[in-house]
């Protein structure tokens, strides 16, 4: 008798909703296991966790600040990895957005500039995001170099520009020498939509592209070009798709999310370009993407799950002494549980009697 | 010559941890899978490696922890990739962030503490040998289980019957079932191997590099050794020469900026990780447009057919 | 089913308000927020050090929390205003990168007091605190004159900060008075902690004839290194004689715990002012780690020195300070460099045979 996996006639709907559930309430029975050998109180730590963020319109406000780069981004990743071509340097896309566009608010800052300085750092981030990530593209192309190597080599070298220059050309001449750019003008700042909280809008933009991703994958050509490359690359050429245009579409494109998201990132809620702008959004934009199942409308809801569990995790440490360590393994087991129950849609588990196979047939 | 012998050998204990975890990812990947949870599976074996060692005073039981550690963690991704067919690119990054969540929870208590460095290899006389006396007989067990063990995978992939089918396996996983291949067994088999490296390569740095446990002492070597495994082509021989030169190229920025060289540091530290894109896309153009000489069902899902 | 589901809301909801509810009126909560692991043996270790002893010093009249691993970004606001919203009502902020985001929620709270480290926005609810250090540097400096055989002592630092170049030139200036002509290797690391890389630097320097290290990260790699190799070191943030005790010579200690305890009793008491705090070794915000693995006349070198700072009558940055062209740099403060010299120090002095990194 042995396990094995078989592939479904067609994917289960039933299962389809029902994964995401089980996978949460399997989760939580884990982490509930956890809590207890760490020695804390199983339910009041749930509570901290994903109750109390929601009771209250401040943490509200900060599960959506926190989730707008990572929705953003993993938008982006999404497009890619339907596509199979696998981008993990959105990290570094991202700095090289913050970086293009905050060159324009310290070019301008204390200058008295007007009202399209924003914009113009919006669409400078953007661009920027976008060029950094044809080098992998390009090197993939042209080269057929590895994407995954090139792209997450690239977020080092990102990373240590940035670190260059707000050390050095772009460094606040009244900061006393520290490696941070003055604070950006109002002008250059990303509006904030409600009174005395940081909910900006760049979280409305991250709805647009939400709703943009969603439109393009469902009903565009190019959409079913990018899902067609990914599942069936051999129809795909067929079709006159060009795999290789591909590549250098989804990477511009979840280049320039990236970029997008690191600009009103650093024009937003931070105010200024400093090192560290970033706590590893790139990386974790992965596992929103992969969580919300390559989907716009799941990774919004994903990144929005995530996003509380951050805020959830702060809580804990604070009211519980819990350590942040365990919000990483949380994230972790999540991803495992929705990754396993994921496959059931595709897969069914049986019981089957085995029967002795030929040793090592004819060569 | 006597600063080329110094370099030399901080650069052999640089590239060790390297050359370990993409040693083993080599494996991994030439039977077909892609698990990108080598930095995880590192900071596990860190964690358990330094706690084994304190507690029980060896530096090879310490290793053995690390090398359990490591090979456990995989087994999760064992089991969601070959088993329930699950995305390998997602599964590895999960076991990335579990692992380092994992070592942060387990090496909490360790930190503070120091242990003994592993021993040295020491032959009277010929250790003492001026230049090549410490590279070649002064090194710890470590460095030289690191050479064993890619010669020891070199021979088992290119001249045994096993090594044979697992390429098989990795290039064409459909075929190599139609034969009667365990398709699956023998990836387990090459994942837990992968994961006992990963794990290996992890407890090195608290046991014979730096004698304490820090959370994320590992520092993103993961990631490059799973650069490392690409750049070589998937290939042991290169995988060595890889190792040290990105060992070589760490180092010897440190050594330029001492010297007073007056190149910007940033830019030094960047050199590493340019210097490894530079090098693949100059491999990759050799070999002509014909792509890369990755296994070719690299990452790619198996379920055996009834 | 229905009554079980109703019976377990119910028990969160109860737990939840037992954990939340009764406020502890009394006890004053004070919030610490740090930029690294506590276990990492240096900076944050020290704060947490600190913290501990609040504790002891102040135990049943507060209540303390702390957040690790708080990066300097968005998530910084956050978590101050967190620790803001959960009634503590005296925060300390560990870094200089929280300066902008402690100084935004501050405005934001003005009934809550915070203090932020090494920095120097202020506001009247908002106060700064940071350590003398570059006394202790130049002490160390004088040690190393002494100590260093070849004439050649290793710093490992981490990013160009003015703190990090006060400490080189101090070191400097203080090796110079005993041997005018002594080199010093820096090695910019860009890193506050990893101790493979400063383990690589240490060797580095060692290779390269160094014989006396100095670091400005945190880990105790090079000290281990040091001991590996037979050379001296000195230790950093905490006293690391543990990985060297035949190996380190002394340690720049950060003593947060009295300000910590005299800040909390100031709030306790509703005596607390916002205030710019930089002490050094006098008020033992700073203190050296026993002098060990040195001749009796070093040692008693080192103390003189040490009770010299102290009483006020030797002074590190003592004007004519040369700069890295032999030229003495413009002297505002009278007989020493001022507070904002030292505070802003982006140049080198003379014999420093480095170029700060993106200058």
């Amino acid at each position: 008798m042995q396990l094995v996996l078989e592939k479904r006639a067609e994917r289960s709907a039933k299962i389809a909703i029902a994964s995401p559930l089980i996978a949460i309430a399997l989760t939580l029975v884990t982490m509930s296991i956890l809590f207890a050998i760490l020695g804390k109180n199983p339910i009041a730590a749930l509570d901290v966790y994903f109750l109390q963020p929601l009771t209250d319109p401040y943490s509200l406000q900060e599960i959506a600040v926190k989730a707008t780069p990572l929705v953003m981004i993993a938008i982006g990743l999404s497009l890619c990895y339907i596509a199979n071509v696998w981008n993990i340097g959105a990290e570094g896309q991202f700095i090289m957005g913050a970086v293009c566009g905050s060159w324009l608010a310290v070019v301008t800052n204390g200058t008295g500039a007007g009202y399209w300085v924003l914009p113009a750092m919006l669409v400078l981030g953007t661009l920027g995001g976008a060029l950094y990530a044809m080098i992998p593209a390009l090197c993939k192309v042209r080269f057929g170099a590895n994407e995954i190597l090139t792209s997450l080599m690239l977020v080092y070298v990102a990373d240590l520009i940035m670190d260059y220059l707000v050390r050095g050309p772009w460094r606040d001449p009244k900061g006393l020498n520290f490696p941070t750019t003055a604070s950006f003008d109002p002008v250059a700042t990303v509006p904030t939509l409600v009174e005395g909280g940081r909910l900006h809008a760049g979280s409305i933009v991250a709805l647009i592209v939400v709703m943009l991703a969603t439109v393009m994958l469902g009903r565009t050509i190019k959409g079913f070009e990018i899902r067609v490359v990914g599942a069936a690359p051999r129809a795909a050429r067929f079709a006159g798709f060009s795999s290789d245009r591909l590549v250098l579409f989804t990477f511009a494109v979840s280049g320039a999310l990236a970029g997008l998201a690191g600009i009103i990132e650093v024009a937003g809620p931070v105010g200024v370009l400093q090192p560290g702008i970033s706590p590893g959004y790139g990386f974790t934009a992965i596992i929103v993407a992969f969580l919300g199942r390559l989907n716009p409308v799941g990774i919004l809801i994903a990144g929005l799950f995530l996003a509380l569990t951050f805020i959830g995790g702060e809580g804990a440490q604070i009211t519980m002494k819990i350590p942040l360590d365990l919000t990483k393994v949380f994230q972790g087991v999540l991803l495992f549980y929705v990754l396993a129950c994921d496959s059931l849609i595709l897969y069914r588990i049986r019981l089957i009697a085995t029967h002795r196979k030929p040793a090592h047939g004819a060569v | 010559m006597e600063l080329f012998e110094a370099i030399f050998l901080s650069v052999i204990a640089a590239s060790t941890p390297l050359l370990l975890a993409a040693a083993g990812e080599l494996v991994v990947e030439r039977s077909g899978v892609l698990n990108l949870g080598v930095e995880g599976m590192m900071i596990m074996g860190a964690a358990c490696g330094f706690a084994g060692a304190y507690l029980t005073g060896s530096t090879f039981l310490g290793a053995l922890f690390g090398i359990v550690a490591g090979a456990g963690l995989s087994v999760v991704f064992a089991l969601l990739t070959l088993g329930l067919a699950v995305n390998q690119v997602a599964t590895g990054l999960a076991l990335t962030i579990l692992g380092i969540g994992l070592s942060g929870l387990i090496g909490a208590g360790f930190v503070g503490q120091r242990i003994v460095l592993a021993p040295h290899l020491h032959i009277p006389f010929i250790t003492d040998m001026p230049i090549v006396g410490h590279i070649l007989f002064g090194q710890d067990g470590f460095v030289y289980f690191s050479i064993l063990l890619v010669v020891a995978i070199w021979w088992f992939l290119y001249r045994t019957r096993g090594g044979l089918v697992l390429r098989a396996v990795g290039d064409n996983h459909i075929s190599a079932h139609a034969l009667g291949y365990p398709v699956l067994k023998i990836r387990l088999l090459a994942v837990l191997f992968g994961g006992g490296c990963a794990g290996l390569a992890g407890a090195y740095l608290p046991l014979a590099y730096t004698p304490f446990f820090i959370p994320g002492m590992t520092a993103g070597r993961g990631w490059i050794a799973l650069a490392l495994v690409v750049f070589s082509s998937w290939r042991p021989g290169r995988l060595v020469a890889g190792a040290y030169l990105f060992g070589a190229v760490t180092i010897l920025q440190l050594h330029a900026q001492a010297l007073g060289l007056g190149i910007p540091s940033q830019l030094m530290t960047s050199l590493p990780y340019l210097a490894t894109v530079i090098v693949l896309v100059l491999i990759s153009r050799a070999r002509g447009t014909a792509g890369s000489a990755a296994p070719a069902s690299l990452g790619m899902v198996f379920v055996p057919d009834r | 089913m229905k009554k079980f589901l109703m019976t377990a809301a119910a028990a969160v909801l109860a737990i939840a308000a037992t954990s939340y509810g009764a406020s502890a009126a009394d006890k004053l909560k004070v919030g610490f927020i740090y930029l690294g692991p506590i276990g990492d043996l240096g900076w944050t270790y020290r704060h947490e050090v600190g913290r501990q002893e609040l504790v002891k010093a102040l135990g049943d009249k507060i209540d303390t929390t702390y957040l690790e691993n708080v990066s300097e970004g968005p998530d910084a606001e956050r978590s101050i205003e967190q620790l803001a919203r959960t009634g503590h009502n005296l925060i300390f902020t560990t870094s200089f990168g929280y300066m902008d985001p402690t100084l935004k929620v501050a405005k934001k709270y003005p009934n809550i007091k915070f203090e932020h480290a090494t920095g120097f926005k202020t506001a009247p609810n908002m106060g700064n605190y940071s350590g003398r250090f570059y006394e202790g540097r130049y002490i160390q400096g004088v040690i190393a004159g002494k100590m260093s055989k070849s004439g050649v002592l290793g710093y490992i630092a981490s990013f160009p900060i003015p703190e990090v170049i006060s400490g080189i030139n101090a070191t400097m200036l203080g090796a110079q008075t005993i041997n005018p002509n002594i080199k010093l290797k820096v090695i910019w690391v860009n890193t506050w902690f990893d101790p493979g890389k400063e383990a690589d630097a240490a060797k580095a320097l060692a290779d390269q004839g160094v014989d006396v290290i100095m670091q400005h990260t945190d880990s105790p790699a090079a000290v281990q290194v040091a001991a590996q190799r037979g050379i001296l070191a000195f230790g950093q943030d905490s006293d690391m004689i543990k990985f060297g005790p035949k190996t380190q010579l002394t340690a720049i200690i950060d003593n947060w715990g009295p300000y910590y305890v005299q800040q909390t009793k100031a709030a306790l008491g509703g005596t607390w002012k916002s205030g710019e705090t930089w002490d050094g070794l006098k008020e033992k915000m700073v203190v050296m780690a026993p002098y060990t693995n040195m001749p009796d006349d070093v040692k008693a070198l080192a103390e003189k020195t040490e009770a010299a700072i102290i009483a006020g009558t030797l002074h590190p940055f003592k004007c004519p300070v040369l700069g890295q062209d032999g030229k003495p740099v413009e002297c505002k403060g009278g007989a020493n460099l001022d507070a904002g010299q030292i505070l802003g120090m982006n140049f080198y002095v003379k014999g420093v045979d480095d170029k700060i990194p993106g200058k």
